[in-house]
């Protein structure tokens, strides 16, 4: 689990996650983005740019 | 089975509570009243009723003993009959303004005239649960919080209790149903139908309910807008200086305040068309829908709040009431969720 920087909710980090990989804030609807692994470092997703790694 | 009867189930709130009732699985309806219709099928009045209920209007003279009561009589009407009542039901559940406040001036200041019954002004339990749900565990006589009351109290309450509010103005935006069954000259539909019209922008009766849960300087205007069912309260709170409170900080007061409750939602959506409460969709649901935002430019919270006029804000308040009087899952009878698109 990790903490959404936009409303402080948990969001649920999968057991092998990557940098660059991108979630959803179930509670806010934020995209956010791992900025970081270590430790987990969450931020949220650039909205208009192009190839974010997906 | 616990038997329930309900007076004055002719009206809008009165039907919503006959909807909820018949599908209830812990409760059997054994009467409904209404003077004029007396006699009369209840889905002649109900039509979303046929076929789900055989049950006729009684006149109120007639209510027999049953286990809960539930008045969806006119404001003024159940505390002329609070006696009477008492002897059909040792549990009664108020839908109306009669027992909502504790102090008999509010009342004649608010209702423009004296209760006629103050010794029992305090007795009723005000039926908001996310207020007073231990209260409501044992009670024997409860009061519907008003509609608009609900939605605005339920907006405010988080922000009260964190003691950040200097004062707040609360803009409701109400539904049609909200007056009555009844037809009047303003809700003839030439009149009614596309009107955005400013009815109360100060003194509404509700503000004494407001007043009374929230204390502080809090105001209070109302519009009637094109809706049938629904409140959106628009709550602009302005904050003591210097807080520093932004959208994180409020998300932590609201989550810590409604997390757990069954009927409360945060809606508060970073993206797309659904990123505030929105009436429209709760009609039908006991859901009240609350969102905010803090005003980075000013000491000022805007705060959102939806609900069905006739479900959380009446006859679902009252059935969530029901339900923790008897011990029951507070969701039960009350799990529709809504419709979209509506």
């Amino acid at each position: 689990m990790s903490e959404c920087p936009v409303c402080g909710a948990e969001v649920a980090i999968s057991d092998d996650p990557v940098e660059g990989e991108l979630l959803d804030c179930e509670e806010c609807g934020a995209e956010l983005e791992i900025l970081a692994l270590g430790p987990i470092t969450l931020g949220e997703a650039p909205e208009m740019e192009e190839d974010w790694g997906e | 089975m616990i038997t329930v009867a309900i007076a004055g189930a002719s009206g809008y709130a009165g039907g919503e509570l006959l909807r909820l009732l018949i599908a209830h699985p812990d409760a059997e309806v054994v009467q409904i009243t209404s003077e004029r219709l007396a006699g009369k099928f209840a889905h002649r009045t109900h039509p979303n009723l046929r076929g789900l209920t055989r049950l006729r209007f009684s006149p109120l003279g007639d209510l027999s003993s049953c286990d809960v009561l539930f008045s969806c009589l006119p404001h003024g009407a159940s505390s002329r009959r609070i006696d009477d009542f008492r002897t059909v039901a040792d549990r009664i559940v108020d839908l109306g303004a009669d027992f909502r406040l504790s102090d008999a001036t509010a009342y004649q200041r608010f209702y423009g005239k004296p209760h006629p019954r103050p010794e029992l002004l305090g007795r009723f339990v005000y039926g908001i649960a996310e207020l007073n749900r231990d209260a409501l565990r044992t009670a024997d006589l409860v009061a519907c919080a008003g509609c608009n009351a609900t939605a605005s109290i339920l907006a405010l309450r988080p922000l009260r209790l964190e003691g950040v509010v200097e004062s707040a103005v609360i803009e409701v935006k109400v539904g049609s149903s909200e007056a009555g069954n009844r037809a009047t000259e303003a809700s003839h539909h030439p009149e009614r139908s596309g009107a955005m019209r400013s009815y109360k922008p100060t003194g509404h009766r509700h503000m004494a309910e407001i007043q009374a849960v929230l204390g502080g300087r809090v105001h209070f205007s109302a519009t009637a807008v094109e809706m049938v069912r629904g409140i959106l309260a628009t709550c602009h709170v302005f904050v003591h200086p210097g807080l520093g409170l932004d959208d994180k900080a409020l998300w932590k007061i609201y989550r810590r305040a409604y997390a757990p409750e069954p009927f409360v939602r945060i809606v508060k959506e970073r993206t797309g068309i659904h990123r505030y409460p929105d009436p429209k969709l709760l009609a039908g649901s006991n859901y009240c829908d609350i969102g905010f935002e803090a005003d980075p430019h000013a000491n000022r919270v805007v705060v959102l709040s939806a609900i069905d006029n006739l479900m959380k804000g009446a006859a679902g308040q009252a059935v969530q009431a029901f339900n923790i009087m008897h011990g029951l899952p507070e969701r039960r009878g009350l799990e529709f969720p809504g419709l979209h698109p509506a």
